[in-house]
């Protein structure tokens, strides 16, 4: 099946997906890491072990008692060499437990195949999983399942577009796991009553298409996307293959539609199948200052710079880690980090591949709202936000914005457009409420 | 390990700046200028690069006056130096053309706040400026002998002293259309050959610096206009300086609306007001001051014409329902 005809705008970034060929490569367990008890959307984790306490692979370290919230288990086995405090990506505060491993991967007694009847049972289980969305966005995955609306969900979206440059982790899951991801599918479909299931996927990915294509049927279908950034969210993909609009303030189930990323499927089936919560991920490692790109499968809270260390160390100096894609993916402050569940790739870039010139000011070329995948009008906003002006952000939509960054990618003025968006957002909702 | 950098995503960039754009816009302006040289003689060439040079050193003074960085890095002086040189007469006075490069950066670019911030193009007000002070010297198409222009000119003048005079081609019935393609006629430097504008700016549009609505509709709303007022469509699109402020002047970012909607409705104003004045007014040509006018009314057309964006709801009319 092609896509629904009209497409939204977007950018033609370089694909750089140098990994596509990179089989996985299994990691030795590291000698310690971190695991963040802040892994979803939801409410931060409260530490279920304590210092000096052995742990063994899936094993839940961490729970809350908050509805919109995730367990958090242990991917390796060792005794917890403490209970710190670490500052997320987003600034904000969470303890995390410091594991230093034994190299055995005992696995935990806890760990059994689940068993489970009705979407009830199901749902709980898929919580007990500890699956967030692994696209990026770390939506706790059985509320998402859990649509106020069943009756009228009706389509499953699996979105395999990975536009994102560099990243080829969910290729590679779709080429290694392909079974698991249709058994997924068939498991998610069936449990929640979908009728049809679109997988999205761009055309820059032909051996993914060429594996899934012998499982396309009357339930099953590809949906071949152009490769022009920003497919893979969620919005767009749900134009792009069902021409659904979800409008402000709406959720894909309010148009029918539930997206899953093609990794979530394939963590759900996994742990339908052995009973072993989420407690590796598949990641991209690259960049130009990494010796050897690769994929790797590495468990959660391993420290980047034992990821870039087994990728052959730096090859150059880095300027920037990436915390995902260069596209929106986020930049951290050094090697130190943990790999998290909704970590998709490592970028190690050199100061050349990240240069941005100093901000100019705009000449109205336009090019910003050529791009935007949503026609908003990012120079306009980045005016109206240097003039707090909440009447016209309103006005502007700002709060559509989804941060995909093609405005800032083709700015000739190199202006922080994306930025601006966030400010304006963040304008718009303090500055609303009067 | 040393710190690294953080900043907001996007990580990766287009590589395209203002100065790539405006260096674009310099090598499809450079056709035109080529002809201009061949056709008018190395006076054209002397006007063009005193416009080009004087433009940027004006900016450049003025940022030293204010203390604010040096911008003419961007070019985007130059690019108004040079469209302001293509629409000069050949035989203007040096002191004039720098009067109006000073005009043009000082006055309508550089009071305003400088590059992005101009409520006209800064080319316009400049060649406007000229127009109104220097009237007589602004439509002296007095050719130099010698020159391949004196050539063509000759058989439709009478030859003076030291210079051939010709009629400005809106007022003359003796210049044929291939005369008017291939700019066997007299006018401004750089409007006189459309058949060079024309390359132009399919070079603009093939190096993706302006999209070609601007141009096409201003240039089909003048045809229509011509036709419906009983004039000769064809013969009003090449003469005069139709089609370098079509394609040119008119698609100036900075001046003309940024939704494509709004564009349309622009350069309709500009096809409209130009063939107005062509056909009803006192002046003989009417581009540069529907340019200038359309110019003016952007910020309302833009207000008029804001993209709806994806997913957007309608405000509810009439107020709320509680």
């Amino acid at each position: 099946m092609q896509g629904f005809g009209k497409h939204l705008s977007g950018v033609k970034v370089p694909h750089n997906k140098h990994t596509s060929a990179c089989a996985t490569e299994e990691m030795p367990v590291p000698a310690r890491v971190i695991i963040p008890m802040a892994q979803s959307i939801g409410a931060s984790c409260t530490p279920l072990v304590k210092k000096g306490d052995a742990v063994k692979v899936g094993q839940k370290i961490g729970d809350s008692e908050a509805f919109f919230s995730v367990p958090v288990h242990s991917g390796v086995s060792g005794t917890v060499a403490s209970i710190d405090d670490f500052v997320t990506a987003s600034g904000a505060v969470c303890q995390a437990v410091v594991i230093d491993t034994d190299g055995e991967q005992t696995v935990s007694e806890e760990v059994r195949i689940p068993e489970y009847e009705g979407k009830e049972a199901f749902l709980r289980e898929v919580r007990n999983s500890g699956l967030v969305g692994l696209g990026g966005a770390a939506f706790p995955t059985f509320i998402k399942l859990n649509p106020k609306n069943p009756d009228e969900v009706d389509t499953l979206i699996v979105n395999a577009a990975e536009c994102e440059p560099y990243i080829t982790s969910d290729l590679r899951a779709m080429l290694e796991d392909t079974d698991l991801l249709i058994a997924g599918i068939r498991r998610v479909a069936k449990e929640l009553d979908f009728k049809k299931v679109i997988i999205g996927i761009e055309d820059n990915k032909p051996e993914a298409v060429a594996a899934l294509k012998p499982y396309c049927d009357s339930q099953i279908s590809l949906c071949i996307l152009p490769s022009k950034y920003p497919k893979g969210g969620e919005k767009v993909l749900i134009y792009e293959a069902t021409g659904k609009v979800v409008a402000e303030g709406q959720l894909p189930a309010d148009v029918g539609v539930i997206v899953m990323n093609v990794t979530s499927v394939i963590t759900l089936e996994t742990y339908f199948e052995t009973g072993m919560p989420l407690v590796s991920k598949r990641v991209t490692v690259d960049g130009g200052a990494v010796a050897e790109p690769k994929n790797v499968r590495a468990p959660i809270g391993t420290l980047y710079s034992d990821l870039i260390a087994f990728c052959g160390g730096y090859k150059e100096k880095a300027a920037k880690i990436l915390q995902g894609g260069p596209m929106m993916g986020i930049a951290v402050p050094n090697d130190s980090q943990p790999l998290l569940k909704n970590n998709n790739a490592v970028l190690v870039l050199t100061a050349k591949e990240c240069e941005a010139p100093e901000p100019s000011p705009c000449i109205r070329c336009g090019r910003c709202l050529w791009v935007c995948p949503f026609d908003l009008m990012p120079a306009a906003i980045d005016k109206a936000v240097r003039n707090r002006d909440v009447e016209r952000l309103r006005t502007l939509k700002v709060n559509l914005c989804m941060e995909c960054g093609c405005c800032s990618y083709v700015c000739p003025a190199s202006r922080p457009l994306v930025q601006q968006n966030k400010l304006g957002k963040q304008i718009l909702k303090n500055g609303g409420g009067k | 390990m040393e710190n690294l950098v953080v900043t907001c995503s996007p990580h990766a960039r287009s590589g395209e700046t203002t100065r790539k754009i405006m260096m674009k816009v310099l090598i499809a302006l450079l056709p035109a200028g080529a002809f201009s040289v061949y056709f008018f003689g190395m006076r054209a060439l002397y006007l063009i690069l005193i416009c080009a040079i004087c433009s940027p050193l004006f900016e450049m003074l003025w940022c030293w006056l204010i203390k604010r960085p040096d911008s003419t890095d961007d070019l985007s002086a130059v690019v108004t130096g040079v469209l302001l040189a293509y629409n000069l007469p050949v035989s203007i006075p040096i002191w004039e053309a720098v009067a109006g490069c000073f005009f043009a950066i000082i006055v309508i670019k550089e009071f305003f706040g400088g590059i992005g911030q101009n409520f006209i193009n800064p080319a316009i007000g400049g060649r406007v400026f000229l127009l109104i002070s220097f009237a007589t010297r602004m439509t002296d198409w007095s050719v130099i002998e010698g020159t391949k222009a004196a050539g063509y000119l000759s058989a439709v003048s009478s030859a003076t002293s030291d210079a051939v005079s010709s009629a400005t081609p809106l007022r003359s019935d003796t210049v044929n259309f291939y005369d008017l393609l291939l700019g066997r006629t007299g006018g401004s430097l750089g409007e006189t050959c459309a058949l060079v504008l024309i390359a132009g700016g399919i070079l603009l549009m093939a190096m993706k610096v302006i999209s070609p609505i601007i141009p096409l509709t201003y240039i089909g709303t003048a045809a229509a206009v011509a036709w419906l007022c009983g004039e000769n469509p064809i013969y009003h699109i090449f003469a005069g300086g139709l089609m370098l402020g079509a394609i040119f002047m008119a698609t100036d970012y900075v001046t003309s609306p940024a939704t494509n909607k709004g564009k349309f409705i622009f350069a309709i104003g500009c096809g409209v007001i130009t063939m107005l004045i062509r056909i009803y007014g006192n002046y003989p040509e009417g581009v540069s001051f529907a340019i200038l006018l359309m110019n003016i009314v952007t910020p309302l057309i833009d207000r008029a014409t804001m993209t709806r964006p994806f997913g957007a709801l309608v405000p509810a009319k009439g107020g709320d329902a509680k």
